[in-house]
């Protein structure tokens, strides 16, 4: 394989596996479950974008045949992911699972259990 | 009934689903990624079975009025997901005591359970954002943010940027 595009797979592969550690150390650090609730679903969104996009370009040059069949895996997290984050937002908010002091608006998360307007 | 309407009852009567068979035929193509004849066959077959099995528990939904819209909607947010990555990365990084997470209610014009759907689930995609909640009345979508600046400015850009477009893509 051509260096060149080997130093691109290999950008790829930093790339995803910085933002997959990154959303890792937030829901380590973050203070309350709501918070440590956008990290998994937002960063690791774009570090398996880099790491899916390197396995495309690797085995489509390795196999001389055209591999994509990790445009699923994308199709898939896009489609499950922000439905496993609303779930979990929404039990939590049932559950009157603690919330940072400091959480803005915290009236609204009353109505919200209710499942009434804000009022 | 003209012979047209006739023709294209018998279509929906054994194509169902047209395009969730379509889907379903490339999504066989892709998971074996191969284009042989013996998986071609395959996906056909189970493009035509499964809508006639499924399409009893379909639930009427708002069709697809602009399909150029809906494709530059799916762009515009694969794009806002990696841009809003980075900001939600740089706030990660930083101390977390300067975060100012917050609860908004965004009042919601589109109805309908798809639109809905696709808001909240953009709303969730695009970081820094979390949709959790629904009124029961579905007139507002009750959202945790990670980092609030400015709650009628985040309001507004819900607004404009996404729930405008769904609008016009569901003419509703």
């Amino acid at each position: 394989m051509h260096p060149i595009v080997e130093l691109i797979i290999c950008a790829f592969l930093l790339l995803g596996g910085l933002f997959v550690l990154l959303g890792s150390w937030g829901l380590l650090r973050l203070p309350d479950f709501y918070t440590r609730l956008h990290t998994p679903t937002k960063a690791t969104t774009l570090g398996l974008a880099g790491l899916l996009i390197a396995s495309m370009i690797h085995f489509s040059l390795l196999e001389q045949r055209l591999s994509i069949h990790e445009l699923l895996i994308t199709l898939f997290l896009l489609i499950t992911a922000p439905v496993s984050a609303h779930m979990l937002a929404k039990s939590a908010l049932h559950h009157r699972v603690r919330m940072q002091k400091v959480t803005q608006g915290q009236h609204l998360a009353e109505s919200a259990r209710e499942r009434e307007g804000p009022g | 009934m003209s012979p047209n309407d006739t023709q294209r009852r018998g279509i929906r009567r054994w194509l169902p689903m047209p395009v969730q068979s379509l889907i379903l035929f490339g999504v066989w193509l892709l998971l074996n990624n191969s284009l042989a004849p013996g998986q071609l066959l395959l996906a056909a077959l189970l493009a035509l079975a499964i809508p006639l099995l499924v399409a009893p528990l379909q639930q009427a939904q708002p069709p697809v009025r602009r399909h150029g819209l809906a494709l530059s909607y799916t762009l515009k947010v694969l794009y806002d997901i990696v841009v809003a990555n980075f900001q939600v990365a740089i706030r990660v990084l930083g101390p977390s005591s300067r975060l100012k997470p917050a609860w908004i209610a965004v009042p919601l014009d589109i109805e309908g359970a798809l639109p809905i759907t696709l808001l909240a689930s953009t709303i969730s995609l695009t970081p820094g954002t979390v949709s959790a909640e629904l009124s029961e009345d579905a007139k507002w979508l009750y959202v945790h943010v990670l980092d609030l600046d400015d709650e009628q400015a985040l309001i507004a850009q819900i607004k404009q940027r996404y729930e405008q477009p769904l609008k016009e893509i569901f003419g509703c």
